[in-house]
């Protein structure tokens, strides 16, 4: 991966984000969002995870962006005012970042290039998911739908 | 020119740098709001950078036969996934009890 496509991925991707984060409209900041997701799986893709960058493009800017937009327009007002900024998150932000660049320099971490290995094949990640990572799958299943079926009860309108 | 290039190949170091700031600014719109669907946002976010990190670590540790840092990632979409339709559905529920998604308003099991 060259190096004038990583910066050109970061940018995209932290512009996005810093968009997302600090438009006052929240329907730009959810279109946002999906724009970072999108720089996301960029990454992955530059680093040798198609699949998982595949999985991002599909579930988040296909499924997430979506249901965040679709709440914002259910819950949408034209009395509401413009959601207030508050600079005491922005210092916490600014803070916790300090903190994590420091940590990342005082590191001992591998230096050089990636090492060079086989690409991962999706035939390897589902042998792993269906020997090592079978117990995980199942809970992840499980997991999903419970959060389904949670979901449509929480907006279930109730019978008098 | 090439020598240049070489020397600045994105490093483990420069992958990290960007999860954190990612962080940093999924943490920004979670904290700088008071809207249920911002913290939601910025709560993605936070998860998302976690997994660039995972990938990440993968892809510049040690080869292993197992791919781990790719199981991990993708359980993880999973559950970014499941939070989001929960999170959006409660929003959808407190905003039909409130009338509103601004989390100070929030106020009935304030002591």
């Amino acid at each position: 991966m060259s190096t004038v496509a990583f910066f050109a991925i970061a940018i995209f991707t932290l512009a996005a984000a810093l968009a997302a984060a600090s438009f006052s409209k929240l329907i730009h900041a959810a279109l946002c969002l999906a724009l970072a997701f999108i720089g996301i799986a960029a990454f992955y893709f530059s680093l040798g995870a198609e699949f998982v960058g595949l999985a991002q493009v599909f579930i988040y800017v296909g499924a997430v962006a979506v249901l965040i937009v679709f709440t914002i327009l259910l819950t949408r007002r034209e009395s509401d005012a413009p959601v207030q900024f508050k600079w005491s998150g922005a210092v916490v932000a600014l803070a916790v970042f300090a903190g994590l660049i420091w940590a990342i320099f005082k590191s001992p971490l591998p230096g050089g290039a990636a090492p060079a290995v086989a690409p991962l094949t999706v035939k390897q990640i589902g042998e792993s998911l269906m020997t090592s990572y079978v117990w995980p799958l199942q809970c992840v299943g499980l997991l999903l739908t419970g959060a389904l079926i949670g979901a449509v009860v929480l907006v279930m309108d109730e019978k008098p | 020119m090439n020598d240049l290039a070489m020397a600045t190949t994105p490093t483990l170091t420069h992958f990290l740098v960007i999860s954190a700031a990612l962080f940093s600014i999924g943490l920004l719109a979670a904290l700088s709001r008071r809207h249920a669907i911002y913290i939601l946002i910025g709560v993605e976010m936070l998860l998302a950078a976690a997994n660039l990190n995972f990938i990440a670590f993968w892809r510049y540790g040690a080869p292993s036969p197992q791919p781990t840092g790719v199981m991990i990632a993708l359980f993880s979409i999973a559950i970014a996934a499941a939070e989001a339709a929960v999170g959006l559905a409660l929003v959808i529920a407190v905003y039909r009890h409130y009338r509103t998604t601004n989390v100070d308003q929030f106020t009935s099991m304030k002591g």
